[in-house]
């Protein structure tokens, strides 16, 4: 116990006494943080804003068309699909679900793009209303739209927003009151509207050839099971008894997003690569400082000073400077963020951002191990060069 | 208490060169008592400093025995001698003897907080000390905030404070002016003699052993010559 105060002893006094040199190497490490907390919360960010509301929603699986290859906009279902999938033994209930883009006129000849969702009121698929209601009929011209429109524009519960849409050549414009908001439920890099079946494919953007459809267009269909355990199993027995479909889990949905999985790859392995770097230049900062401090070490081993002390007073002194460094990259992450505009998709609560913090706090400790085995195997009678 | 704190007997250390092995101190034999000061003199490569090394328990001896109050330390593990430099010895080096971000008083401090037993009345007999050693306004400058002499100085407290049996000095005078290693090796021989502990101390410099009770000269790793009567020694200090 004696070796475990002394060693703490020596590496604080030594950080204090030092604190110029040492806060360097912490900044160093700050701006490791700072680079490596946006790597994660720009993936977090990214990743949320391509998958929110497919994770959100209320159901265990997806229905797509067969050979749609999981994609959503690839895949095109009909109702008759929809009502097959509602009669299968142990499905709960299905929702349709239909997505398009659009965007809404804001004033000042401004647009806000929207991914804009066509679901069944009270069916899976329609999201969580966070205030006001859902729509009153499968046609009512009223739309339930994400917290972050209300964000970026003045809409508020109640008002009237238009949405531009290119019906075969020209551009129509269509009004729809808000009557619920929603939260967390971007789509494909956009903020979400929800609206009923067939407005949606009443103001949907449309080519000439789908002018006259007045049938909603489906792309997939959510289907709650009564036994949310028995996912697995009821996606096999979905296929088996539905004719032309593929079914998906929530999670192979998300991954087959378009461009998702590439996507977090690579912020995945910018992430690593920059905590190796990180780890390399750590450990290069510690390998300095402790050839400059043979002769101390030396003396401290002549006096009677164990290796245990030497050792842990080492990584002790690296993890302290490796933590105030996290803890100033921490803040000023935070500080950097508020000046970010809401377009960047940045997002600092999710288990990415914990998970980089946990890594950052190993890169010193990590990097530093070679100093500290090369430390411990410093012989006083060389250090001191007594013979 | 045994008159007697440290024996050397028939000591050799053997390093291997290029031209064969070279015995750096070759069959070397004395004895220390408590309250003695000895010099170690000798030309260069004399083999004092590898006598001295194998001493602070720094180098086993290839044969023969070193023991410090009956202990030998040729036979001693390495955890072993690890504790016995902390409590039996006391050190000091030519240079870079202090550590450089503790103040004077933290650094013999140190050696009570190293060996477990720093306490109001250590503090206190630490301050004392360093007092004694002339440097009670030193107390809390740190290494680079002092001479050569005053660190030198701190040393002869930090390897006296706890007590030990055997304190060692190498060259501790070889970066100061004449007036300041006079006064260094002084007040150690000093302390020595009050504190009643054995010191041993390796110069180049013959006028410091004028403080010294007896002066063993080494040539050749070999013990050559031991004057321990005061007016031979003084001849010797004044290069007679």
């Amino acid at each position: 116990m004696n070796s475990i105060f002394l060693a703490s002893y020596l590496a604080l006094k030594e950080v204090w006494r030092n604190r110029g040199r040492f806060l360097l190497v912490s900044m160093v490490i700050a701006l490791i943080t700072l680079l490596v907390l946006f790597i994660a919360a720009l993936g977090e960010g990214l990743g949320t804003n391509n998958r929110e509301y497919i994770s959100k929603i209320d159901g265990q699986l997806v229905v797509f068309l067969e050979k749609a290859d999981y994609i959503i906009s690839a895949s095109r279902l009909n109702q008759t699909t929809l009502r097959a999938v509602r009669r299968v033994e142990g499905v709960d209930s299905a929702g349709s679900v239909s997505a398009a883009n659009t965007a809404i006129l804001l004033p000042d000849d401004k647009i806000l793009k929207v991914s804009l969702l066509g679901v069944e009121s009270g069916q899976p698929g329609t999201p969580l209303i966070t205030a006001g209601r859902s729509f009153l009929t499968d046609q009512s011209r009223e739309v339930i739209i994400d917290q972050r429109v209300v964000d970026r524009s003045k809409i508020q519960l109640g008002d009237f927003i238009t949405i531009r849409s290119t019906q075969g050549t020209k551009d129509e414009f269509f009004e729809l009151k808000v009557v619920g908001i929603t939260s967390g439920q971007a789509f494909f890099f956009q903020p979400s509207i929800f609206i009923p079946p067939f407005v949606w494919e009443r103001v949907r953007p449309k080519s000439e050839a789908e002018l006259n459809n007045l049938t909603p267009a489906i792309n997939v269909i959510v289907v709650k099971l009564k036994d949310p355990s028995q996912a697995a199993a009821m996606g096999q027995k979905l296929h088996d008894s539905v004719e032309n479909i593929q079914v998906a889990d929530i999670q192979t949905t998300i991954n087959n997003v378009p461009g998702y999985s590439a996507q977090q790859g690579t912020v995945q392995t910018q992430g690593f690569f920059t905590l190796l770097i990180g780890v390399l230049v750590i450990g290069g900062f510690f390998q300095i400082q402790i050839l400059q401090k043979v002769p101390q070490i030396g003396v401290l081993k002549a006096i009677g000073a164990s290796n245990t002390v030497v050792g842990v007073s080492a990584i002790i002194q690296i993890s302290v400077v490796t933590a105030i460094g996290v803890a100033i990259g921490g803040l000023m992450t935070y500080l950097f963020s508020l000046g970010f505009p809401p377009t960047v998709p940045l997002s600092f609560n999710g288990n990415a951002s914990a998970l980089a913090i946990a890594a950052l706090l190993s890169i010193g400790p990590l990097g530093g191990l070679v100093s500290v085995f090369y430390a411990v195997r410093i012989e006083p009678l060389k250090a001191l060069r007594l013979s | 208490m045994s008159a007697l704190a440290l024996e050397v007997r028939d000591v050799i250390k053997t390093f291997e060169s290029d031209s064969g092995p070279i015995n750096a101190v070759d069959g070397v034999s004395f004895r220390v008592d408590h309250g003695e000061f000895v010099a170690l003199v000798g030309p260069s490569g004399s083999g004092k400093t590898t006598m001295l090394s194998i001493l602070a328990a720094l180098l086993t001896p290839s044969s023969g025995q070193v023991l410090i109050d009956g202990q030998d330390l040729a036979r001693m593990s390495e955890t072993r001698r690890v504790a016995l430099r902390r409590e039996k010895i006391g050190f000091t080096f030519q240079s870079n003897n202090l550590i450089p971000f503790l103040t004077a008083a933290e650094n013999v401090e140190f050696m009570l907080r190293l060996n477990g037993n720093l306490d109001k009345a250590g503090k206190m007999r630490s301050r004392e000390l360093l007092a004694r050693l002339g440097l009670a306004d030193r107390l809390n400058n740190l290494p680079n905030q002092m001479s050569g002499g005053q660190q030198q100085r701190v040393a002869i407290a930090r390897a006296l404070i706890h007590a030990p049996t055997v304190v060692l000095a190498d060259e501790p005078t070889a970066s100061l002016d004449t007036e300041r290693a006079f006064q260094v090796v002084r007040t150690f021989s000093a302390l020595i003699h009050e504190n009643n502990r054995a010191g041993i101390i390796v110069t180049h410099d013959l006028r410091m052993v004028q403080y010294c009770d007896r002066v063993l000269q080494m040539r050749d790793g070999k013990l050559v010559k031991e004057l321990s009567g005061k007016p031979e020694i003084l001849a010797l200090a004044k290069g007679e």
